[in-house]
Order: structure tokens, then sequence, then C-alpha cells
């Protein structure tokens, strides 16, 4: 194997893939943060008395997880317009990315509201707290406290995905590198330098969410 | 909403969505096949290999879990016909998922095989049996129904995964569709066909999936 090893034309840009990596986690932090919202209304909603509304909830959960995610992103960018519903590049990513970690999250979020003890609604309902107080003051907090490990884990996988915006040209990191591989042809540089800014982003992340757990769980 | 001339669409091209999802099974198939070979390999050495080749085998597992799928298949695509492996996109296609998939199943066995409890072990020594005989009657059968579930998850995981192999130009299921979008400018509905065939076919190993747990779960 003749290769010579180059790895300046990859250095030269690399504050374009920082500014790519640093876009790739702003959208996954936007995303699961919509993503927790929606998460948890379809949690509810799966949990709700209403037949209806538990079908419905289940529906959307099952047929965003059965479908891929670049069908999806596709569906949102190229498709939504013939509807009328014109979103940029970035908006739209965003919106693809809330709606399927949406998804997943409710199953988090659903498991962890069954996992509760039934006490912990009794004793607000019991100090006169409403419904709908007991679960933003009580409930809530309480299971969100016990899912971080999963909810972290679903940020780490959405992270990755974000590179998937690539796909509609959202100038993140597999973007810069797609870029640069096509410009400078230093192709084993490229990718091997943005595969350990990947994975290292993700050691990073892990580590920081792990400090944050340890400091948010409840203690036993 | 122009479904009727989706449909016409969709039946005048039958034959290449056809190959196409022909394709899609395949390529998940076969990465699928491969993959968990390589991943019992993987698993078995990161439990019971000693400490270099645990080193070796988790720094493999965690840079592939650490890089997107995304970046993995455009790394292989382009890597592997830079250092002379001359393989079409197709097969750099199903190299790179089955390198996923081992990482994934790997994980999944040690899970399973660090869940089961000391005694097990230690129960089959006492009795006399050597550890190809340990492993093979004690411990894989009891590793095997923890792995089953959360198999048949990477199982889908690698289906979906199929459909960023359009991007690098292999004729799958998506990009047969595409090729009819750039025909018939219906996006909408077409997108929503491709979504849906997914939908289909990841439900139906969903579906498979919980039926081979039941079968095999201990009855209690």
């Amino acid at each position: 194997m003749d290769y010579n090893f180059n790895f300046a034309a990859v250095w030269r840009d690399f504050d374009l893939l920082m500014a790519g990596l640093g876009l790739g986690i702003f959208l996954a932090i936007i995303s699961i943060a919509i993503g927790c919202v929606i998460g948890l209304l379809a949690a509810f909603g799966m949990l709700s008395k209403n037949r209806a509304i538990r079908v419905l909830s289940s529906a959307y959960v099952s047929a965003i997880r059965n479908t891929p995610i670049l069908v999806l992103i596709l569906f949102t960018f190229f498709a939504l317009p013939q509807l009328g519903i014109r979103l940029g590049k970035i908006e739209s990513f965003i919106a693809t990315l809330s709606i399927y970690s949406g998804a997943y999250l409710t199953e988090v979020f659903r498991a962890g509201l069954i996992a509760l003890p039934i006490g912990l609604r009794e004793a607000g309902l019991t100090i006169g707290l409403t419904e709908l107080r007991t679960k933003l003051f009580i409930t809530i907090p309480v299971m969100f406290r016990n899912v971080l490990p999963s909810l972290s884990n679903n940020f780490i996988s959405l992270f990755k995905d974000t590179s998937l915006a690539a796909a509609i040209a959202v100038p993140e990191l597999t973007f810069y590198a797609r870029k640069i591989n096509v410009e400078t042809f230093r192709v084993i540089e490229t990718w091997i330098v943005v595969s350990l800014m990947y994975v290292a982003a993700c050691y990073v992340i892990a580590a920081i969410l792990r400090r944050v757990e340890s400091r948010l769980a409840i203690p036993r | 909403m122009e479904i009727l001339e989706a449909i016409i669409a969709v039946w005048a091209a039958r034959w290449p969505i056809l190959d196409g999802i022909g394709n899609t099974l395949l390529i998940s198939g076969v990465a699928i096949a491969l993959g968990t070979m390589l991943g019992l390999g993987v698993g078995l050495l990161l439990t019971y290999g000693n400490l270099g080749v645990r080193l070796f085998v988790r720094i493999y597992s965690d840079f592939l879990r650490g890089t997107p799928v995304f970046v993995l298949i455009l790394a292989c695509f382009y890597i592997l016909s830079v250092i002379g492996i001359d393989l079409s996109a197709f097969e750099a296609g199903i190299f790179a998922l089955t390198l996923f998939c081992s990482s994934h199943v790997g994980e999944i066995v040690r899970g399973a095989l660090q869940a089961i409890p000391r005694g097990q072990t230690e129960a089959a020594k006492s009795i006399g049996l050597t550890f190809s005989q340990t492993f093979f009657s004690v411990l894989f059968p009891q590793a095997l129904r923890q792995i089953l579930p959360t198999w048949v998850n990477t199982a889908t995981e690698i289906v979906k995964a199929s459909t960023l192999l359009s991007i690098i130009g292999v004729v799958e299921l998506l990009l047969s569709v595409q090729q009819v979008i750039s025909r018939a400018y219906l996006s909408m509905e077409l997108y929503f066909f491709a979504g849906f065939v997914y939908f289909l076919i990841n439900f139906a190993i969903e579906k498979t999936g919980r039926y081979v747990e039941r079968k095999v779960a201990i009855p209690s």
C-alpha cells in the first residue's frame, strides 16, 4: 500500500469541522428538548383512559419507530412543501428529529410513569393538589430523575443521527467531511479525523451526562 | 393529493421497486447474518478475553458505536477503494452495516453473559463440566433468552440503516422510489409509500421477534 498520509489538508479546514460538530450538538439539544415535550404528552396519551387517545399515541410511536429516519427527513423536507408547509433545511431537520426522538422518549417516559409507586399520586391528591399539579410538581419530576440514564442514551444516539442532516445539505460535521473529501481527495485522513471527532464527542457527552445523572439521581 | 396518479406511477415502476425491496432485504439479511456471527465473537472476547484482547475489542466496539452509521458507510465506501480493496457500493455498504451490526450484537451478548449469576458457572464447574460444556449447555441457553428481544431491535435498526446506502448509489427501496419521484414529481405520496413499506418490513420483524420471545420465555 503506497499511500502518503497528509493530514494538513484536513487540519486546514479543522475550524469548519468544529463548527459542524457544534451545529450537530446544537441540533440534538433543541430536538431532544422539543422531543421531551412530545414524548411526555404521548406517554400520558398511552396511559389515558380514553381509547382513541391511546390508539393515536401508540400509532404515532410505532409508525415513527418503524420508519427509517432518512425517509422521515426527506419527507419533511421534500414532500411537505407539496402541502404548502415550507420549512428551511435546519428548521425542517429540527422538526423531523424532534418528532423522531419524541417517539422513542414516549416509550422511556411511559415505562418511567408505570414504574412510579401509586402512593405518589395519591399523596399529591390527598394534600389537595389538582390532578394537573400532582403531575407537574410530583410525578413528572420524580419520573424524570428516574429515567435520566435512558434519556442520556437517547441523546447520544440523537447526536449521531444529526449526521443525516448532511443528506439535506445542513452544514454539520458529515457535510463538511464530504466537502473536504471531494475537494482534497485526502480520503482516509478525512474520514479518520471525522470518525474520531464523533467518537470523542460521544465520549465527552457521555461523561458529562453521567455526572449530571449522579448529581440528579434520587438518593436511596 | 394525487393518490390515483401515485398508484399509477408506482404500478408502472413495480419491477424496479420490487427489485429495490429485494435489495433492501438482501442487504439487511446478509449484514444481519454476518454481523451477528462477528458480534458473537466480539461479545465472547469482551467477556472472556484476557486484558489485552478485551482492551482491543473494546476500542473496536466503542469506535464503531461512537461513529454514526452514515459516517461509517461513507468511510467504508471511500476508504476501501483508496487502499486498493475494490468493492462495489453494494458490497462496501454491506461491509459497513456488518461492522455496525457486529458491535451492537457484541454489546448485547456481553450484557447477557454478564447478567448470568456467578453461581451458574460455579455449579457447572463443581459437577466437572469443562469450559466449553459450561458455555454451550449452561450459559449460552440462558443468555439467548436475554439476547433475542434486543437482537430483533438491532435487526430493525439494520433495515432502517440500509436506507443510507441510497446516498452512495445503491439502488435499494428508497433509491428506487426516489427514481420514480424524479419522473412523477409526487414526492409526498411516494415518500409516504416508501415509509409505509419500511414500516411493514419492520413491523413484521418486530412481531416475529415478540412471537419468538414468547416461545423461548421460561414458563413461570
